[in-house]
């Protein structure tokens, strides 16, 4: 149950537990015991709604921030992924393989305070190396979602 | 003048469906749930492949039976799920859906007055293609007290010594009933015992709810006297490719590629590239479509439950077929109203046999958004007959 649990939930948080019993085939009780397990378990961390902030009128400039660091001594990547997580404007922080080590989603109201960001607070920790900014110019497709898609039913009628 | 046309072809009656479809779409605001067909686009891994193929520059026919490297999955892939082996080579064809193979291979079977048993009831080609072969169709009609299987007994009464093909079309469209490997147990051991051969259309097996699909052709001595007819359509999405396949005894293979030659030479290129992906690299799709039409299934069945609404629980293929008897009402007559009253389209039962009369096919190739209206729709439009 659980896999298909997390994959209703995943794509619609808002789902009510009736519901899930019913498309689970499972006991009310069931399914809200096993929710409560996976959020203690820390395996449902949030629920969230997806949102294009493009088609509203609050101003909203999202970067993608790959950076390299150092690590020192007794220090890991933990400690510095925490260093810079902790700030609310970063949405994520991913260690990522390849040419460099920390991807960093930043979401500022303006190109300024985003370049402000990386000069002030990223580039001038110790640990940080470098960092290469890419400012993301339209969204396409996110959380598995397509964004701009309508969706359209272009089956005949009835069919045998 | 003359009339040109076929006393034969003009024997067959035209589909009950037709009738229906027409009325639908007359209606540009209904919500349709009589739609035969997945309504999941093909996974792109597997259109990106045809793409590929098109790129290629495969745009050629390619050999009578298939591409062979297809039919090697095909051969491979009902060793992985029913454990029988069939020469790539010599016992597969790759055929323009699975219709085509039920066409030709009862043309490849009968001669005139050879009776055909086709239990209804079930999908509306096996009884015009038997008809236009020469065949004599004896209907068995199903019960929903056995759960629309074929029962032993019901078979045993159809037989006689003209009987040449059994129809065994399961899962079933439009029952969504199957047949498990207990109740295929019986039936194989009549089929041997009578010397029958059996076409089993097999399209819907991937979508069985309960259990693995058993193969009839898994069981001992009926790989030899079976045409096995499954495709791409329904497990992978692909209805729009007309892709199919059938397995069966090299004699009847070679007798059925004589006529595929002829009619068809043979099936799109470019939807065979393609299915070679689908069975290379598709499970996980196949996992996913099914697991979302079980829940489907399960929203369906509970619909009907709270609404105290008549209908035996099918564990296959897309369809549910509750019982509209207690309305006093034709399933043509129910469908019809319904469609007008409250713009939900269904089947009348009756499109698929006569013993569909009194039951409504209801698909649940729709998002749950829509099936979650329409049900609304179904228990005002039943509360106001019960008032």
């Amino acid at each position: 149950m659980k896999e298909q649990l997390l994959s209703i939930l995943e794509k619609n948080s808002r789902i009510g537990i009736n519901e899930l019993a019913v498309l689970l085939g499972k006991e009310e009780i069931e399914v809200a015991n096993e929710i409560k397990k996976l959020e203690e378990e820390r395996v449902i961390c949030g629920y969230h709604t997806l949102i294009d902030w493009e088609k509203t009128s609050l101003e909203k400039v999202t970067a993608l921030i790959e950076v390299r660091v150092t690590l020192q001594r007794g220090q890991g990547f933990d400690k510095i992924a925490q260093r810079i997580y902790n700030y609310p404007e970063v949405k994520s922080v991913y260690l990522i393989s390849g040419g460099f080590d920390l991807m960093v989603t930043l979401e500022e109201k303006s190109l300024k305070e985003i370049a402000a960001f990386v000069s002030d607070k990223l580039s001038t920790l110790d640990n940080v190396l470098s960092t290469g900014t890419h400012f993301i110019l339209k969204k396409y497709k996110d959380h598995g979602t397509i964004l701009d898609k309508i969706e359209e039913d272009s089956r005949e009628v009835v069919t045998p | 003048m003359r009339d040109f046309l076929s006393e034969r072809v003009k024997g067959i009656k035209p589909s009950g469906i037709r009738k229906f479809f027409d009325i639908v779409s007359e209606m540009k605001d209904a919500i349709s749930l009589g739609v035969g067909e997945p309504d999941f686009e093909t996974p792109w891994h597997i259109r990106d492949e045809g793409i590929y193929a098109f790129e290629k520059g495969k745009t050629f026919y390619t050999s009578n039976s298939g591409l062979l490297p297809l039919r090697e999955e095909i051969s491979k892939y009902i060793i992985r799920t029913q454990g029988v082996k069939y020469n790539p080579k010599t016992e597969i064809l790759v055929t323009v859906g699975g219709s085509e193979a039920i066409d030709i291979g009862l043309r490849a079977l009968l001669n005139n007055g050879d009776e055909v048993i086709i239990p209804q009831p079930s999908y509306v080609s096996y009884a015009p293609c038997s008809y236009l072969a020469g065949g004599k169709n004896v209907y068995i009609n199903l019960k929903s007290e056995n759960d629309f299987r074929l029962m032993p007994e019901e078979l045993k009464n159809a037989i006689t010594e003209k009987t040449k093909v059994l129809i065994l079309p399961y899962p079933n469209n439009p029952t969504g009933a199957i047949m498990e490997k207990s109740d295929l147990e019986k039936i194989a051991k009549i089929i041997i015992d009578n010397d029958i051969f059996v076409i089993s259309d097999e399209i819907y097996s991937e979508l069985t709810f309960k259990g693995k699909h058993t193969s009839i052709v898994s069981f001992e001595g009926l790989k030899d006297r079976t045409l096995l007819i499954n495709g791409f359509s329904k497990s992978y999405a692909m209805t729009g490719w007309r892709l199919g396949y059938c397995c069966g005894p090299e004699e009847l293979i070679q007798q059925m590629t004589k006529i595929h030659q002829y009619a068809i030479m043979c099936a799109p290129t470019i939807s065979q590239y393609a299915a070679v992906e689908a069975l290379k690299n598709g499970e996980d799709d196949v996992k996913m479509m099914r697991e979302s039409y079980n829940q489907r299934r399960r929203f369906l069945m509970n619909s009907f439950k709270k609404m105290n609404l008549e209908c035996f629980e099918p564990y296959g293929a897309f369809y549910v077929f509750p019982c509209i008897k207690e309305f006093g009402m034709t399933s043509e007559e129910f469908a019809t109203r319904f469609l007008q009253e409250e713009k939900v389209a269904a089947v009348p039962g009756t499109a698929f046999g006569d013993s569909g009369e009194g039951y409504l096919r209801i698909s649940y190739a729709y998002s749950l958004e829509k099936l979650k209206i329409s049900m609304e729709r179904l228990e005002k439009f039943i509360n106001k007959l019960r008032a």
